[in-house]
């Protein structure tokens, strides 16, 4: 099973390697790691997506809150969550394809933000499965380049992740 | 008042209350050792190697319930010092190594003796730090203590840059520290503590198994208790041992890959397993599959929440201090009347002392060969059960394991996690500094004692009249024994040819030297070894090369699939 850990951890120097260590010592997946400060400068929020079974999941939480910096650990796909990744493409897009490329960027809500006579680079936020689609749905053969942020997430509703 | 960063470390170790240091300088840590010799309240030892400085530290710690500290310098001082570290994680010891460094502005620049110290150990630690301003110093060794102590032990490592130790700060060194983000859960939840003791009153078949979580938490005297008034089987793990007395009826041996067959079977065959401190270690239970069984409910209790539901489900977990949740069981069990129920208890006894009739510890005493199990029974007779016994790995550990009975904690101090050879000599120095006067024995090989064998001339320095116990079998006699019944005996590698003489080593170094060849002779040489109580004595015993750890459980085996000695 898909999951996604919030983690708030202390924001020191070698956090980021512990949890990451963690992962390749425990022989744990990651499939996407995002950090960034939050607005309480101290603390940085990490959004890890993996994959395993509950078992698994349950050590990956018990060891990560074992982590003298990790301050607290939620696993988001408990509950209503909200998902959200950022990708940028740049694809092929010149002649006949033009048109077409832009009426399915507006169907996938993208926006262009870069135009060259040939391509396009194009930005998109949603869930990842999302995304897929969004690659699933062009030809490979037009894509230059992607880059992607890997999910950010958040509780719905009241569920709030802070200390 | 305003300190350097060097003095400051000398004042928060005073504060600590520390009274050794186990070390070893260089350039990185010049200005502390500068400090320690205009003082002398804590003092430092000066081991010969780095992995000794930590194994010296830990086996202090070990024997005494204090956190062992040790301080190298930056570099080859912090990566010699690794195995000392590793092993102390794995068994969780409290202990603060500090570490020098290069100085901040050379970090990250391939500086003479620099390397990434925080990233070598962050595996194998609690916790690390490296400090950048000498104002957060004093407050950073103090979050150390607090971290190696408390919660699960383990080690804590302070990294040091040199300037950091010349800069100048007002020193202060706070009561109590306290991170946001550490708060382990110390007592125990009261509604799993109830539904543990009822099912330990309601079992047929119920037994105890405790680990070394009970020898670091000083719960052997609730430990005991509780086996007592329940009137189950009671065992101990290699890291548990003398956490409850082995002479005591009710304990059945240790468990495990070296365990005894009753021990191995009455954890197979129970039917309620409270587990303390302990964690089902591979070697304990062998393969998982194997070990479980439906119709038997496991009780967990543990400081460590990782530790429960790792390897084995279980079906009550506890979390916090095991000698609190004993406490609290021990007050619910004796303000009730229910008991197990007697008749069945009589036949589970019944049942266990048939297992015992296998005698699975049984050797050959008639051998015109030193049988090693023979030396550790002298050993036992000769110290009257009392001397503190560390250990190096290999099959000397296990036979040291199987045939002193400790009835103490703390008192068995050996590598059980890691199993790091060339742990027992170094461990024995601090047990002996700690324990002056005591009887200190190393159980060892002659492949372990020369992993660190450079530390006799530590205990000359220090006058450490450790009694080092060689089982000498001229083998790697763990991997011999491996190779006779897995690998066809093919001994490879695992002859050690070109031995030393170690009676003139022994000499070489300052101290006593003895060589038994004999059977009739073992008893006369450890007399005599422990009358010379201010003398290191070297006795290298001249063993049956051909001798097997018995009971064994192949690896991936389950706990019941035991080869016997009398088997083969
Ligand atoms: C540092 C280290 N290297 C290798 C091993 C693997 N090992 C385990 S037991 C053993 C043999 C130990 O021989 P000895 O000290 O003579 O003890 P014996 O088994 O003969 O009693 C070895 C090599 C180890 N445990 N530690």
């Amino acid at each position: 099973m898909r999951h996604i850990l919030s983690i708030l951890v202390e924001n020191e120097a070698g956090a980021l390697s512990r949890i990451s260590g963690l992962f390749s010592a425990r022989g744990y997946n990651i499939e996407s790691l995002t950090v960034a400060p939050t607005e309480d400068v101290t603390m940085s929020r990490m959004t890890i997506v993996t994959i395993g079974s509950d078992d698994v999941i349950e050590q990956i939480t018990k060891q990560l809150n074992k982590l003298v910096d990790v301050v607290k650990v939620v696993d988001l796909t408990e509950g209503n969550h909200i998902e959200r990744e950022l990708m940028l493409v740049k694809v092929r897009a010149a002649g006949k394809d033009r048109e077409e490329m832009k009426r399915l960027a507006d169907v996938f809500r993208g926006r262009i933000l870069d135009v060259t006579d040939k391509s396009y680079t194009i930005e998109l936020t949603g869930t990842g499965s999302k995304l897929d689609a969004f690659l699933q749905a062009i030809e490979p053969g037009v894509i230059l380049e992607t880059v992607r942020t890997g999910a950010s997430g958040i509780g719905r509703g009241e569920r709030i992740l802070r200390i | 008042m305003q300190l350097t960063g060097a003095e400051i470390v000398i004042r928060c170790l005073q504060e600590e209350g520390v009274e050794y240091v186990f070390g070893y300088p260089g350039g990185a840590v010049l200005n502390i050792y500068d400090e320690f010799f205009k003082q002398d309240k804590v003092k430092h030892v000066l081991v010969r190697h780095e992995q000794g400085a930590v194994h010296a530290a830990d086996g202090y710690s070990r024997s005494s319930m204090k956190t062992g500290v040790c301080l190298v310098t930056s570099g080859p001082g912090v990566t010699n010092a690794v195995t000392g570290i590793a092993t102390a994680y794995m068994d969780s010891i409290p202990m603060v190594v500090l570490t020098g460094q290069v100085p901040t502005h050379a970090i990250g620049q391939d500086a003479f003796q620099e390397c990434d110290t925080v990233g070598i150990t962050r595996p194998c630690v609690k916790h690390n730090f490296l400090v950048k301003d000498v104002k957060d110093l004093a407050v950073t060794i103090k979050k150390a203590f607090y971290l190696a102590s408390t919660g699960r032990p383990g080690p804590v490592l302070v990294d040091i840059p040199k300037d950091i130790t010349q800069a100048s700060t007002e020193f202060s060194y706070p009561k109590t520290v306290s991170l946001r983000s550490y708060n382990p859960v110390t007592k125990g939840h009261a509604g799993q503590i109830k539904k543990a003791v009822q099912l330990l009153l309601e079992a047929k078949r119920p037994m105890i198994y405790a680990g070394g979580g009970v020898i670091l938490n000083n719960a052997a005297p609730q430990l005991t208790r509780l086996v007592r008034l329940v009137g189950c089987p009671c065992t101990t793990t290699l890291m548990g041992l003398g956490g409850f007395p082995a002479t005591d009826p009710q304990f059945t041996g240790m468990p495990g890959m070296h365990g005894t067959y009753e021990t191995n079977m009455a954890m197979q065959n129970c039917d309620v397993l409270i587990a303390v401190g302990a964690r089902f270690d591979d070697r304990v239970i062998g393969n998982p599959q194997h070990f479980y069984r439906a119709d038997r409910k496991i009780v967990h209790i543990d400081i460590d929440p990782s530790s429960i539901s790792k390897r084995v489900k279980v079906d009550v977990p506890i979390v916090g201090y095991v000698a609190d949740v004993l406490d609290e069981m021990l007050k619910l069990i004796e303000s009730s009347p229910q008991r197990p129920d007697p008749a069945a208890l009589k036949t589970w006894w019944a049942e266990i002392t048939e297992w015992q009739r296998k005698d699975c510890l049984k050797y050959d005493t008639k051998s015109d060969l030193i049988k090693p199990q023979y030396v550790i029974q002298k050993l036992y007779e000769i110290t009257s059960g009392d001397a503190f016994v560390t250990s190096d790995v290999g099959q000397h550990q296990m036979w040291a394991a199987q045939y002193y009975k400790f009835d103490e904690p703390r008192r068995w101090i050996n590598s059980g996690g890691l199993g790091t050879m060339g742990f027992g000599l170094p461990a024995a120095m601090g047990v002996q500094m700690v324990n002056p006067g005591a009887p200190v024995a190393c159980v060892t090989g002659e492949a372990s004692i020369q992993m660190c064998i450079q530390e006799l001339s530590t205990c000359k320095q220090y006058h450490l009249p450790i009694k080092i116990v060689n089982l000498n079998n001229r083998y790697l006699g763990m991997v011999r024994q491996w190779q006779e019944f897995f690998y066809g005996n093919r001994y490879a590698e695992s002859y050690i040819d070109a031995l030393p003489d170690f009676v003139k080593l022994a000499e070489a170094y300052g101290h006593v030297g003895m060589k038994i060849e004999k059977p009739g002779d073992v008893d006369g040489a450890l007399r005599e070894a422990f009358k010379l109580k201010d003398r290191l004595v070297f006795m290298d015993f001249i063993t049956d090369q051909t001798e097997n750890v018995f009971p064994m459980i192949p690896g991936g085996k389950g706990l019941t699939e035991m080869i016997l000695a009398e088997e083969l």
